[in-house]
């Protein structure tokens, strides 16, 4: 059994050598989690382990630091930091707050990655 | 001390847990050398749970390229390393 | 994805002009993690669970490590025999005298020679020498490079623009535990005049993850 980050040796096409500047957002998901990490909460191997729980599929349509928000959103409901009734509230907070102030932008192909 | 020193020959185990595993697939089931002795470390497999101890060695296993896969193309002096726990390793004869 | 190239370029503009300026906030929130990354934030916030300072300053301290300091470490271990040595003897504690603290991992450095050459990857994820050389180039993360350079190395470093010669050792690392690797690259020939500093500006991220030489 292959998990789906266990890739060495599968075939791909061409490295991509572009680099790639990190956006605000990814440098505050970077930040939170080593916060996050600092108090105790979530380990290196905590996260990788629940990055692979996400599955095949999180691994081939989300983006490096999408999969690494959904590992710390699912690893501060397992230790019970946050509940996801809590989670679900605030996202629905934040978008519509986002909304309102014109700066939810959601394109169709980022739609269908919605859980 | 360490089970295994510098030299020894070794099989990866060939085995398919579930579970947070650091042994890429590529290698179980592999023969190559111990190229170093690590020291001992926290189990990835029980950390990845919030778990600790006890403490595994963790050896630098080199693989002859050729011999991980048979249609290698490069130098017959390729070799892959990877950092592997003592209990994924058996001896060899 | 075209929400990607948009921010990449205005980023890249502001990494720029102002190299010390605090990142731009984004124009546009685009996807559901992005949106689950501001909630996670701010219901951390709200329970105590860090601060808002404490995640600034994460961001402030991963700016502020870049693969300069890499360079630094290898072009001491070229003008100093006895540093070399520690570095390969214990690679944390030589990155420390340099002021470069590495906690959590172990850094081993590996030296490329005229018959060697060091490559290194993580298949299983990202596992890369953070403290030291700061985050990975988003290749380093990329499904390609990790599939494919422990199958077909010198097929992509050639895609790097490294062609090795077939008397050349090719090592490649993989990080599998928590070990993290160095390359230390070939001093060029012809440097036998420059000063440390000097040395340590031709010392690219690429060469001391091994991709390139120098």
């Amino acid at each position: 059994m292959r998990t789906p980050q266990d890739i060495g040796g599968l075939p791909e096409g061409p490295v991509d050598p572009s680099e790639h500047m990190l956006n605000f957002w990814e440098k505050q998901a970077d930040g939170l989690r080593a916060a996050v990490g600092a108090k105790g909460l979530m380990s290196s191997h905590e996260s990788r382990r629940a990055i692979e729980s996400l599955g095949e599929d999180a691994m081939e349509r989300l983006t490096y630091y999408e999969r690494w928000t959904a590992a710390l959103s699912l690893q501060m409901v397992e230790r019970g930091v946050l509940t996801q009734d809590e989670i679900d509230a605030k996202v629905a907070q934040v978008r519509q707050r986002l909304a309102d102030t014109g700066e939810l932008e959601m394109t169709p192909s980022e739609a269908e990655k919605l859980p | 001390m360490s089970r295994l020193s510098p030299g020894a020959r070794v099989r990866v185990r060939e085995d398919y847990p579930p579970g947070h595993i650091r042994t890429p697939v590529y290698l179980r089931g592999k023969q190559g050398v111990v190229e170093r002795y690590f020291g001992a470390f926290e189990n990835p497999e029980r950390l990845a749970y919030n778990l600790t101890g006890p403490k595994k060695d963790l050896y630098k296993v080199r693989f002859r390229a050729t011999d991980l896969w048979p249609d290698y193309q490069g130098s017959p002096k390729d070799v892959i390393e990877a950092d592997i726990y003592d209990h994924w390793l058996e001896t060899m004869g | 994805m075209n929400s990607d190239h948009h921010h990449h370029d205005h980023d890249h503009d502001h990494d720029h002009d102002h190299p010390h300026a605090p990142p731009q906030p984004d124009d546009k929130v685009h996807s559901y993690y992005q949106i689950l990354s501001i909630a996670l934030k701010e219901l951390l916030i709200e329970k105590g669970v860090v601060t808002a300072a404490q995640v600034r300053q994460f961001i402030e301290k991963r700016d502020s490590i870049t693969p300069a300091n890499g360079a630094k470490v290898v072009a001491r271990a070229w003008v100093d025999p006895a540093y070399r040595a520690r570095l390969f003897e214990d690679g944390n504690a030589a990155a420390a005298e340099l002021g470069f603290p590495i906690t959590g991992t172990k850094l081993v450095a590996v030296e490329n020679t005229p018959d060697t050459h060091n490559v290194v990857v993580c298949t299983l994820c990202s596992c890369y020498p953070r403290d030291l050389l700061g985050l990975p180039p988003a290749w380093y993360k990329s499904r390609a490079y990790r599939a494919r350079v422990v199958r077909e190395p010198r097929a992509v470093l050639r895609e790097f623009g490294t062609e090795l010669s077939d008397d050349v050792a090719l090592r490649v690392h993989d990080s599998t535990a928590d070990i993290r690797f160095l390359v230390v690259p070939q001093r060029p020939a012809g440097t036998e005049n420059l000063d440390e500093d000097a040395l340590a500006a031709l010392v690219t991220r690429d060469s001391m993850i091994g991709v390139a030489r120098i």
